[in-house]
């Protein structure tokens, strides 16, 4: 027997195991495939059947029986903030039979622990997520989540791209951006304007960042430029009612009293002129309120915060903020637990704000001096709806 | 017979076990005074392990070590150096960072006198300095001239010269030498042996360890052979040839039988000649 | 030159002065304008970064003219200085080539302790003060303790201890930031004086002086000496007799005290307590460390680079910043600078014997 003939004759039986190997590996494979694609769509058609139909099941229609599982994942649990909505949430959720897993990042920007911690939903089973959004990272496993029968909430900021989450809750940022911005161009009254611009991040883009930032210079009239990035618009020009503005810079201050103090600083050093400072959040406003102290400046600028704390407010009665504008995190938080229930049990979707791409919780100004064309609260009166202490 | 003087510094039944490895095993060892003892043995025989345990560098898992007859606990090398027993390692464990005369006074810095030394504790550089250049000059060590030179910068050779002369100034009682010659030229060599030499004459006694068996056979007054572990043997220049010593390192001879057609010499420190190790083979 | 004998072997060979003395020549060349650096920045590690920092500053000069003003300078020393002190410990731990990845969250704790216990605690500033800096320093014991007892990598230990330091603040805060009232003695470190025209903070002093303690210390007393030699090489300064796990142990326990004057100057510089305020402290300090000359992986380094370091990230901060660059671009900058440091450290780290 020469070579080529062993080779043909064992070839040829190799060949024909191997095929079989490989269609028993088809089909193998192929039935794991099936099985696998029935399980999932059993388990996600159940769970949106008890979804919807859960009335079947465990509808009393009442908020009584089963408990429904709702995880809330927030940023950090070292912001204020955060943990009013945790308050607000633990009360709505003891109302309504809610079974309230609380998760956090451990610090603002940590994606990764947010991500574990809707796997933990998936596995859990919960009905809802109500999340505040750490970064973009953590859109694949929402989505997952949404594949797998549960209902998400973005809370107080809207995801990228918003339609990752089902619905988002959340303050009109770029509206609270903006009542600051109408304040001071009323209050300038067309004098000239040097605007330093404390923003959250100079190496990641939030969307809540982006908001109010363009939100205060739309309020004053001012083109931001690109809608998706800050510090996009002309350093020079006028201003709605036309006052010269000049924009002496744009510095982060992860939303924290230190960073706001430095950013604060740098501006100053850059431009000693500056009158008018947009602040990202109450804590930057704090830093930068210690910065302008420190130089003497204090009282030749108007000092803008976002937030609406309960300390916030006060700092507007003392004058150390300009104006305020408020946020209603526990009402997030609340409505939402709310709507995962009323959903879990069988009722509607909730739905978003006419005219808007979400849920509009609702902001105010709050200042003590009232100036034309704007509508504000004064402090005391803002103090029933503030959230923290 | 001459009297036999008490060891300067006597082991008892040194035990030291690494996991599964038996490191030594139930070794004796016994150093007179003024003399030169020669470790040897091959690869793993446990040379390293035994002069570590008499230095302080391993606890040995049982046994006794008595200095001077007082029996003593070295529980880290600190308490070996303050007891007088001075060690060259393999690895020389010299701070390359640091200056030779920072090594050489190193773990035992010289402070300034008065406020400076006391409460701000601040240590004198320029007597170290001193020191250490009047040390090496005396030991007759001429490779080191700028006692400010960072011991990195230094050629093996020179580094070794370093750990020798910091275990020659310090070793009052005994001074362990672990493969002194290993990493030296000629000349060099012929330094340090001249320096052992030296030891021994100011009355110091120092173990040896060598795998050169021309030196040892030149330097030594009796030889200590390891063999897996165990103690195979004391044998002297005098009674025994170096092919002797290398049969009862390989395990092809017992010590009994290996004696040279030269005949015990009854100068050797009686019994030590003729001493079996419980193991051999 | 060869001997030969009869038969044309050759019998000896002596060396030719000729051929020696080229070997002569090339070894005791004049050294070159690169070599002379190397030389000099091997015997002084603080002296690069110190070159860098007067290059930034010369060119951020040239950018604005606003840098150089007294009150930016005083800015830069206030804006870098709990970063700084921070760093003056971060740089005994890794001369012993460890890392304390968490020096930042236990110095946000005791911050927190100290303004929490002087307001709803009730309690004095200088007591306050005392029970906060005692919690930075145990903080610090135990993590040297994990280090030295436990025989962990310094590494996996105090990313353990950033973790738990987190959580324990978290704990403690309840989120709240706690502005104290000002004249409230914790609030020192932000109260400045002046010099001439330069106004200067008490906490910048505070930060000065750490540097000082330390730089002697590690220069001229023993015990300095010794924590090179360990981070140098653990196991031949135990060889040598130096006691490693005491030795290693002092430099957390040492460094704990540069956290509490860090947490002291956080305080004043925020006005009270704040947990989301000094975040990034870790990493900035290693930054600052690295950027200072200070090698990671032991043994050398002077703790003068780190404020150096220190500065120079404040500096590109800030110059950057008057120079209207793009927030952006003050990232990048500072990542290259990490990179062009450590490159540069290890170049003169390299040995020409």
């Amino acid at each position: 027997m020469d070579s080529s003939t062993m080779r043909t004759v064992t070839g040829r039986a190799v060949r024909a195991r191997r095929r079989r190997t490989a269609v028993t590996a088809t089909i193998a494979l192929g039935a794991a495939a099936a099985l696998a694609a029935c399980s999932s769509s059993s388990s996600s058609s159940s769970s949106s059947s008890s979804a919807a139909g859960g009335a079947t099941a465990s509808s009393t229609g009442s908020s009584s029986g089963q408990a429904v599982g709702v995880s809330l994942i927030l940023k950090t649990l070292t912001n204020p903030y955060f943990v009013s909505m945790e308050k607000d949430a633990q009360a709505a959720a003891a109302k309504d039979n809610v079974h309230l897993t609380v998760a956090a990042g451990k610090q603002d920007g940590d994606t990764q622990s947010q991500i574990a911690a809707i796997d933990n939903a998936i596995s859990r089973g919960d009905k809802g997520i109500l999340i505040t959004t750490n970064g973009n990272a953590i859109n694949t496993a929402l989505n997952q989540a949404k594949q797998a029968g549960l209902f998400v909430i973005a809370l107080d900021t809207a995801l990228t791209p918003p339609n990752v989450a089902d619905i988002t809750f959340a303050t009109d940022n770029t509206q609270a951006g903006r009542l600051n911005g109408q304040y001071a161009a009323a209050a300038l009254g067309g004098k000239p304007a040097v605007i330093a611009m404390l923003d959250l991040f100079n190496n990641q883009v939030v969307s809540v960042d982006i908001d109010r930032d363009h939100g205060f210079l739309e309020g004053m009239g001012i083109n931001p430029g690109n809608p998706n990035q800050n510090g996009q618009e002309a350093k020079t020009g006028t201003y709605k009612g036309g006052g010269k503005y000049t924009i002496a810079c744009h510095q982060p201050t992860t939303g924290a009293i230190d960073g706001g103090r430095t950013a604060m600083e740098n501006c100053l050093s850059a431009n000693p002129d500056i009158n008018v400072v947009y602040a990202i959040n109450e804590p930057a406003a704090e830093g930068a309120y210690a910065a302008l102290k420190a130089a003497g400046k204090q009282n030749q600028v108007m000092l803008f915060a976002i937030d609406g704390s309960c300390a916030g407010l006060k700092l507007v009665q003392s004058g150390e903020f300009t104006s305020d504008t408020t946020q209603y995190p526990g009402k997030m938080a609340a409505l939402g637990v709310d709507a995962i229930a009323k959903l879990a049990r069988g009722g509607s979707k909730p739905s978003v704000t006419a005219g808007k791409a979400f849920f509009d919780t609702g902001t105010s100004l709050v200042a003590t001096k009232s100036v034309s064309g704007v509508t504000m609260q004064s402090p005391t009166a803002a103090a029933s709806a503030c959230w923290g202490s | 017979m001459t009297e036999q003087a008490a060891p300067v510094l006597e082991a008892r039944g040194l035990v030291k076990v690494f996991g599964r490895v038996v490191g030594l095993d139930n070794v004796d060892l016994e150093l007179y005074s003024g003399e030169i003892l020669a470790v040897i043995g091959d690869n793993g025989a446990g040379k390293s392990t035994l002069i570590k345990c008499l230095s302080g560098a391993l606890v040995a898992d049982r046994g006794t070590i008595y200095l001077n007859g007082k029996e003593m606990r070295f529980r880290n090398p600190q308490d070996a150096r303050d007891a007088g027993i001075e060690t060259v390692y393999q690895q020389l464990a010299v701070a390359p960072a640091l200056d030779i005369a920072s090594n050489l006074f190193l773990a035992r810095e010289i402070r300034r006198k008065g406020f400076l030394g006391k409460v701000l504790r601040m240590i004198d550089t320029g007597e170290m300095k001193r020191e250490s250049t009047d040390q090496i000059k005396s030991l007759g060590i001429t490779t080191l001239q700028n006692i400010g030179q960072a011991v990195e910068t230094l050629s093996g050779g020179q580094r070794q010269a370093v750990a020798v002369a910091r275990a020659a100034a310090f070793g009052t009682q005994v001074v362990i030498l672990d493969e002194p010659t290993a990493a030296l030229g000629v000349r060099e060599t012929r330094q340090v042996i001249k320096l052992i030499r030296d030891l021994r004459a100011s009355g110091k006694s120092v173990i040896l360890i060598s795998h050169d068996m021309p030196h040892v056979f030149e330097l030594a007054d009796r030889i200590h052979i390891q063999r897996l572990g165990a103690k195979a043997g004391v044998i002297t220049p005098k009674t025994h040839t170096m092919e002797d010593a290398v049969a009862i390192m390989t395990g092809a001879r017992q010590v009994e039988t290996a004696r040279s057609s030269a005949g015990a010499s009854s100068d050797a420190p009686s019994s030590a000649a003729a001493d079996g190790g419980t193991r051999g083979g | 030159m060869n001997r030969f004998n009869s038969k044309g072997i050759p019998v000896a060979i002596t060396t030719d002065s000729a051929a020696s003395a080229a070997v002569e020549d090339f070894l005791n060349r004049p050294p070159s304008i690169g070599q002379r650096i190397h030389s000099v920045l091997h015997r002084q590690p603080a002296l690069s970064p110190a070159v860098v920092l007067v290059l930034a500053c010369v060119g951020f000069s040239l950018t604005s003219s606003r840098f150089y003003q007294l009150t930016n300078l005083s800015l830069l020393l206030q804006q870098a200085a709990v970063v700084g002190t921070l760093a003056a410990g971060q740089t005994l731990i890794i001369l012993t080539a460890g890392i304390d990845l968490a020096i930042g969250a236990v110095m946000v704790l005791a911050s927190l302790v100290m303004v929490k216990l002087a307001s709803s605690g009730g309690v004095p500033g200088v007591p306050a003060l005392l029970i906060g800096a005692a919690i930075a320093i145990l903080a610090e014991t135990v993590t040297g303790l994990l280090v030295t007892r436990i025989k962990l990598p310094p590494f996996i230990v105090t990313l353990g201890m950033l973790s738990i330091f987190t959580a324990i603040s978290l704990i403690y805060a309840q989120g709240q930031t706690i502005l104290l009232n000002p004249g409230a003695f914790l609030l020192w470190t932000g109260n400045s004086f002046a010099i001439g025209s330069l106004h200067l903070t008490y906490g910048v002093v505070l930060m000065l002086g750490v540097y000082v303690v330390f730089a002697y210390a590690l220069r001229y007393t023993a015990w300095g000496r010794h924590l090179y030699a360990v981070g140098d090489d653990a196991e031949a300064a135990r060889l040598a007799g130096i006691r490693v796990n005491r030795v290693l142990l002092s430099a957390y326990v040492v460094a704990g005290f540069a956290v509490a004057v860090a947490a002291w100057i956080l305080v004043g510089r925020v006005g009270g307590g704040d947990p989301n305020s000094g975040l990034n402290a870790n990493l900035e300090s290693i930054t600052a460390v690295v950027i200072g000359g200070t090698s990671l992986f032991g043994g050398r380094g002077a703790v003068m680079g780190s404020l150096i370091g220190a500065l120079i990230v404040q500096v590109f901060d800030n110059g950057l910043a008057l120079a209207g660059l793009d927030p952006n671009y003050q990232v990048l900058a500072v990542g290259i600078l990490v990179i062009v440091a450590v490159s540069v450290d290890q170049w003169i780290r390299s040995v020409k014997a």
